[in-house]
């Protein structure tokens, strides 16, 4: 037997289990300049603000259009949003923290990439959201306390979809792309693509995440949507990490690479650039609306918070990341251009923090009065039409309670507590 | 795998209709199969929102021919040649209700379903519950399952039992002509989502098809009388409990054979009247018994018909082993014999 050598031996990086230390063309850029493959986002990504506020004269003329169709007020109108939004998201953060929401997602970081996208939505188009797209929901006019019922356990979303044509919050991680493309299916079958009437016309638009493209779901929603040539666009945050597993645990490629093997386009934009994001899912949802089929976006973006209230990320992801992407804050380079173009001035930017503040204290109250639901609810949305078990059950658990002493004899449920006070 | 015809497939009346002429005349004599299809074109005709989705299911007519003709008649869009992936017919099903279509997905093979799963017991079950009712998803998924017909591997398997044990979903299972052409209409018109199964050995069973459904969707059906001991069974055990009761009559047992149609909900009144009325009862299908539907319905005899029970309910069903290849299969399913050796031991409490 032949002895072990006292010290190891090297590996071939390209042979072994390392991540491969090659990338593609300009994306091997990268890698030297950040800790971290890819961390700038590379050259292909589309920016048209800097991160310190500056315009981007040479980013592409198609995508410079359409931000120059947005008036002062629609630039104002993405600043409060992106400001409300992060409000609402930390009100929310300090919910969970006090013991009034049993978690929270937050959407920290990501806000423009929502709001960017949420607010090219026409009023016919439909979402499909996972579970962060607090900013999506803000932009389509789904009111936040609806958001934090799921977490405060008083239901698992229970709005209507069709109300704001946002559908309820999926968990089951890539499946509501899937729904997306189903539901683009049906809009085709309507009708309702390539009419030119841009009253009818409707786009579907599927959030992901960049964990979410490992699912074989989302594989499987770029087929159909690709065979089928529907109008859904894949709308993918890549905000680096899926709770603890960086980009490069879930892909060998960038992402938006990717969509062009399921024959669409795909690009690569700044995520906390909501000019940038607006613009391109504007084209995206344009092309789909008028019958060119399917795309691919990656809002290239970071989770400057944890992955939810229960995840501690400093057991795997370093300080000196988190500070690097501070200084790509979304809200700050709108700000800074906003207030060098003179389009906004510090008045407006006071107003709208008060206006903030005023928002996080009235969800903050409403979500309190969020009411229990009562036991017997259990029962009521299970089946559309009148089934034996639930009816036997009901009766059962409505006996059952009522068996004890003190129980209300109309309640019939297990709200014994009284917390409808 | 399934029968593949080398010559042209011999032209049907349904395939060779025209466009909107319906089904033929009631009553005829059908095929289960054919029932289908003739129920699967009446709910097209009857509702533009009825799609159908699947592998193979367009010109080919799906590897059972039951949408045979279809796409021919009521074109591309809404019979539709899917891609080659379980998961994405049943999560595009999902939207193409969402958006008020009512999508019947054809599983090619029971043992095919399970990458759709997911999309079945975590989506497609819960999600008028997670609406709070704002949402339905009448969506109906047809399963041709069981064995008998020396398949290969995973196209042969009863996993029913993993959808009934779904709340939200409801599961029914025909067993002859005239419930598969009346209950795939009766699926469809469900609001609720219904997982429909085909017992694939008596596709080409031929029986009369009458002019109405012969009752609720989820009512079970005594298919013969009898005063000695219950028989449950659903799909293509049927069949096989009949011969058994005929058997069994000519040793003087007078079996009454239920056949339960709805697996969820059961139909627990017939069950228990007829219990209460035997005193004896035996479970039979092809899934293998270890929390089998059997397990369940055992459950519920002991509890509602304690005092009625002559002997203990027992089950006749697969083992618990994997679908055995099929030279095994005769080996692995109940059949008349089983059923009634189970029979005597009850008898002889």
């Amino acid at each position: 037997m032949t002895p072990r050598s006292a010290t190891r031996r090297s590996r071939n990086p390209t042979n072994g289990l390392a991540h491969p230390a090659y990338l593609p063309g300009s994306e091997k850029e990268c890698l030297v300049s950040d800790a971290r493959p890819w961390a700038d986002g590379g050259p292909d990504m589309i920016q048209l603000l800097t991160p310190e506020g500056e315009f981007v004269e040479t980013a592409p003329q198609e995508y410079r259009d359409i931000a120059a169709r947005l008036s002062d007020d629609d630039l104002r109108g993405f600043y409060r949003d992106l400001v409300f939004i992060r409000r609402f998201d930390a009100e929310a953060t300090a919910l969970q923290r006090q013991g009034e929401l049993g978690l929270w997602a937050s959407l920290l970081g990501q806000e423009a990439a929502q709001v960017g996208s949420g607010r090219a939505l026409r009023r016919q188009d439909y979402a499909f959201p996972t579970y962060r797209e607090h900013g999506v929901a803000w932009c389509r006019g789904v009111d936040p306390v609806n958001l934090m019922g799921m977490f405060r356990g008083v239901n698992h979303g229970g709005w209507d979809p069709n109300d704001k044509n946002f559908h309820l919050y999926t968990i089951i991680i890539g499946a509501q792309t899937l729904h997306a493309t189903g539901y683009a299916m049906g809009v085709q079958r309507d009708g309702d693509v390539g009419t030119g009437d841009p009253e009818r016309d409707t786009a579907v638009i599927a959030y992901l995440g960049d964990g979410a493209t490992s699912q074989g779901d989302v594989s499987e929603a770029l087929v159909f949507s690709g065979v089928n040539n529907s109008p859904v666009v894949f709308f993918c945050q890549n905000n680096q990490w899926a709770i603890s597993e960086p980009n490069e645990k879930q892909t060998r490629a960038p992402l938006y690479h990717r969509a062009r093997g399921f024959g669409f386009p795909g690009l690569r934009v700044d995520g906390n650039d909501v000019l940038a994001v607006y613009a391109v899912t504007t084209a995206a949802l344009d092309a789909a609306r008028s019958g060119q089929g399917p795309s691919f976006i990656e809002a290239f973006t970071y989770r400057m918070g944890a992955h939810t209230t229960s995840d501690d990320p400093t057991k795997y992801r370093l300080s000196a990341e988190v500070e690097r992407w501070k200084l790509r804050d979304p809200i700050e380079r709108l700000k800074a251009w906003l207030a060098h173009m003179g389009k906004a001035d510090r008045a407006f930017f006071d107003q709208v923090a008060r206006e903030a503040d005023e928002l996080g204290a009235d969800v903050r109250a409403r979500c309190l009065a969020l009411t229990d639901p009562v036991g017997t609810d259990m029962f009521e949305y299970v089946y559309g039409e009148p089934h034996p078990v639930m009816d036997a059950e009901r009766e059962a658990f409505t006996a059952y309670q009522g068996s004890f002493e003190g129980a209300h004899a109309e309640s019939g449920a297990g709200d014994l507590e009284g917390s409808h006070a | 795998m399934s029968a593949n015809p080398t010559t042209p497939i011999p032209v049907t009346p349904e395939s060779e209709g025209p466009k909107g002429d319906g089904p033929t005349a009631y009553p005829r004599t059908s095929t289960l199969a054919k029932g289908i299809t003739s129920g699967l074109r009446a709910a097209m005709e009857h509702d533009p929102k009825v799609i159908l989705m699947g592998e193979d299911i367009g010109k080919l007519g799906g590897v059972f021919r039951v949408t045979e003709g279809l796409q021919k008649d009521f074109g591309e869009e809404r019979v539709i040649d899917t891609p080659l992936a379980e998961a994405g017919i049943m999560g595009t099903a999902i939207g193409l209700a969402l958006r008020g279509y009512r999508p019947v997905v054809e599983i090619q093979f029971d043992g095919f379903v399970y990458p759709a799963f997911d999309h079945i017991v975590s989506s497609i079950a819960k999600m008028r519950s997670r609406s709070l009712g704002h949402v339905e998803l009448p969506i109906v998924v047809r399963i041709p399952f069981g064995g008998g017909i020396g398949a290969v591997e995973h196209h042969s398997e009863s996993n029913e039992a993993y959808f009934a044990h779904t709340a939200g979903l409801r599961v029914v299972c025909c067993s002859n002509p005239q419930d598969a052409h009346w209950m795939i209409q009766q699926a469809i018109e469900c609001r609720d989502p219904v997982i429909f199964y085909e017992p694939k050995r008596r596709y080409w069973d031929k029986g009369e098809i009458a002019g109405e459904p012969s009752r609720g969707l989820f009512e079970a059906a005594v298919v013969r009388p009898g005063t000695d001991v219950t028989v449950l069974c659903y799909g293509p055990m049927v069949r096989t409990c009949l011969q058994a009761a005929q058997a069994a009559e000519e040793e003087d047992i007078s079996l009454e054979v239920i056949d339960l149609r709805s697996l969820s909900p059961l139909d627990t009144g017939a069950i228990v009247d007829s219990v209460r009325k035997t005193g004896r009862c035996v479970v039979v299908h092809e899934a293998s018994t270890f929390l089998g539907l059997g397990a369940e319905i055992a459950a519920l005899v002991q509890q509602e018909c304690f005092f009625s029970l002559e002997a203990p309910v027992a089950r006749v069903g697969g083992y618990n082993v994997p679908y055995p290849p099929s030279r095994l299969e005769e080996d692995f399913l109940p059949d008349l014999d089983r059923v009634l050796d189970t029979v005597d031991r009850l008898m002889a409490y």
